[in-house]
């Protein structure tokens, strides 16, 4: 196909075309222990490819506007909001998702903390909060009250008014001491 | 939401990113936290044709103190500054990081990507405008060293030319006798705040030796206050030179009335932020430790 230009630009200045068609670029990422090589389009997110290319659906979309945490993933230990990064830019990580965290059929205590402390009504926001709660915990097993507020202030939740959230991730902490 | 298809280019150096964004010219632009450039990107308020990914740059990301200043490379992380040791040597610059939105955010944006973004609402340019901050600048040809209060130019707007990129930023330590501190005003941590001030002085015993004071979301970039600063410099700060300040402060803030506030409000809100930070700031300079934190509403 000829390189078209785009209007008003010269035809002078050699620019690789940017209306030539849009590669797909390749990467390979571990998924909750799992490896994955796949080629994806440069702008589809990485919550977009846990949920359609990988059918892990556990990863919500709610604000899509980096706002609300529903979308959480810890990658590399951090957590992210992965409706805000590109899922090229995940190339070579590890990235934990709600799936990933029950092994063999058992719960992590995150997840029977929020269960046991009501820490959830409808459930949208869980998984983000349980990512936010686990890297929290993952480096500091006895986190004060400051420090569990901080950890999922980027985190909204429209049911519980955060108090039964607050305590499970409490409780979970104790239930992870020694773990 | 998606943005508008781009061509992705992952640069192993940063001199290989300048390279690319010479070649590729105006519709290029340079990736680093993405916080601030991928929303925009998917309301579509953005649409760069190539995108060059500066996260996969090895040695980008560092604090380094260095000849009486700390070095900070130019993809480090908000979240890497907040839980630094070095970086808390200079007091300010903790309250700075561990302020910005949320963990989630910390983790991902970058100091780099906020003094090139010039946001108005921005918290590091109001930070590091109240110490001597200089943002090396690389080139195609050359490397050049501009002081923070040349390098923002105006709202979004900096010294960079489009195919150079911030590689690292230079803050010098502050004088023996110094304390700092910056309070923000905020809604919710995952927004920029309504109002901030940033404030650092010198204490000889009780007198004011010297201060800086910086006003941020007030105007199209950080406001200095310097009739504030001149109601404090060379005094004792008592509860007269205090109000000065503030009047003085509140006078010098240039705000939009938005969805955060009215002008009066913010005016307002402002001058108390800026008493705030003077008082933490002069029990750091003689030699507490204090810890703040932002004001949530
Ligand atoms: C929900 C939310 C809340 C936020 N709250 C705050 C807040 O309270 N305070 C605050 O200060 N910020 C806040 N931010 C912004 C955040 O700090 C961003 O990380 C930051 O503004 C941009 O840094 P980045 O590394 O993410 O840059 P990017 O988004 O990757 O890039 C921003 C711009 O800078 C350019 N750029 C990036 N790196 C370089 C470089 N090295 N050289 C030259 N150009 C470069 C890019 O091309 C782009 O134009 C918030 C963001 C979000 C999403
Ligand atoms: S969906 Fe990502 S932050 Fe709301
Ligand atoms: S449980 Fe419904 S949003 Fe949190």
């Amino acid at each position: 196909m000829p390189k078209k230009l785009a209007k008003g630009k010269k035809a002078a200045e050699p620019k690789p075309a940017a209306n030539a068609a849009i590669e797909e670029i390749p990467i390979s990422v571990q998924v909750n222990g799992k490896p994955h090589s796949l080629s994806v389009e440069p702008r589809t997110l990485l919550v977009e490819f846990l949920r359609e290319n990988l059918d892990l659906t556990g990863t919500h979309v709610g604000c899509d506007t980096t706002y609300c945490g529903a979308c959480t993933v810890v990658m590399n230990g951090a957590a992210v909001k992965s409706c805000t990064m590109f899922a090229v830019q995940a190339d070579g990580a590890e990235i934990l998702t709600v799936e990933g965290l029950e092994k063999d059929g058992q719960l992590h205590p995150i997840q029977k903390a929020f269960g046991d402390s009501y820490g959830l009504q409808c459930g949208y926001c869980t998984p983000g909060l349980m990512l936010s709660a686990f890297q929290l915990l993952s480096r500091n097993r006895q986190p004060s009250e400051k420090d569990i507020r901080k950890a999922i202030a980027g985190n909204t939740c429209r049911c519980t008014g955060y108090q039964n959230i607050f305590k499970a991730i409490e409780s979970a902490a104790q239930n992870m001491k020694g773990v | 939401m998606y943005p508008r298809a781009f061509h992705y280019h992952r640069a192993s150096s940063l001199k290989e990113a300048v390279a690319m964004l010479s070649q590729l010219g105006d519709d290029a632009k340079l990736l680093a936290g993405g916080q601030s450039l991928i929303p925009l990107m998917k309301l579509r308020f953005a649409n760069p044709q190539h995108l060059v990914d500066l996260n996969f740059v090895p040695g980008t990301s560092y604090i380094k103190e260095e000849g009486g200043a700390l070095r900070f490379g130019a993809l480090t992380r908000h979240a890497e500054i907040e839980n630094s040791a070095t970086a808390a040597k200079i007091p300010i610059l903790h309250d700075c990081a561990a302020g910005i939105a949320d963990v989630q955010v910390r983790n991902r944006g970058t100091i780099g990507g906020s003094l090139a973004e010039a946001d108005p609402s921005g918290d590091w340019a109001v930070v590091l405008m109240t110490l001597s901050t200089e943002v090396c600048c690389l080139g195609a040809k050359k490397t050049r060293t501009v002081p923070l209060s040349d390098f923002i130019k105006d709202a979004y707007t900096t010294a960079l030319a489009h195919d150079e990129l911030v590689s690292e930023v230079v803050v010098k330590a502050p004088p023996k006798g110094s304390g700092g501190a910056y309070i923000a005003f905020k809604r919710s941590a995952p927004v920029y705040p309504t109002a901030s001030a940033a404030v650092q002085l010198i204490m000889d015993g009780d007198v004011c030796k010297d201060v800086v004071i910086a006003l941020g979301c007030v105007g199209l970039t950080a406001i200095k206050a310097k009739d504030a600063e001149a109601a404090l410099r060379g005094q004792r700060i008592t509860d007269k030179a205090l109000s000065a300040a503030m009047e003085a402060a509140r006078a010098a803030a240039d705000p939009q009335s938005d969805m955060r506030g009215s002008t009066d409000y913010k005016r307002a809100l402002v001058g108390a932020l800026v008493k705030r930070a003077i008082e933490v700031a002069m029990r750091r300079a003689h030699g507490e430790q204090v810890e703040v934190g932002h004001i949530y509403a």
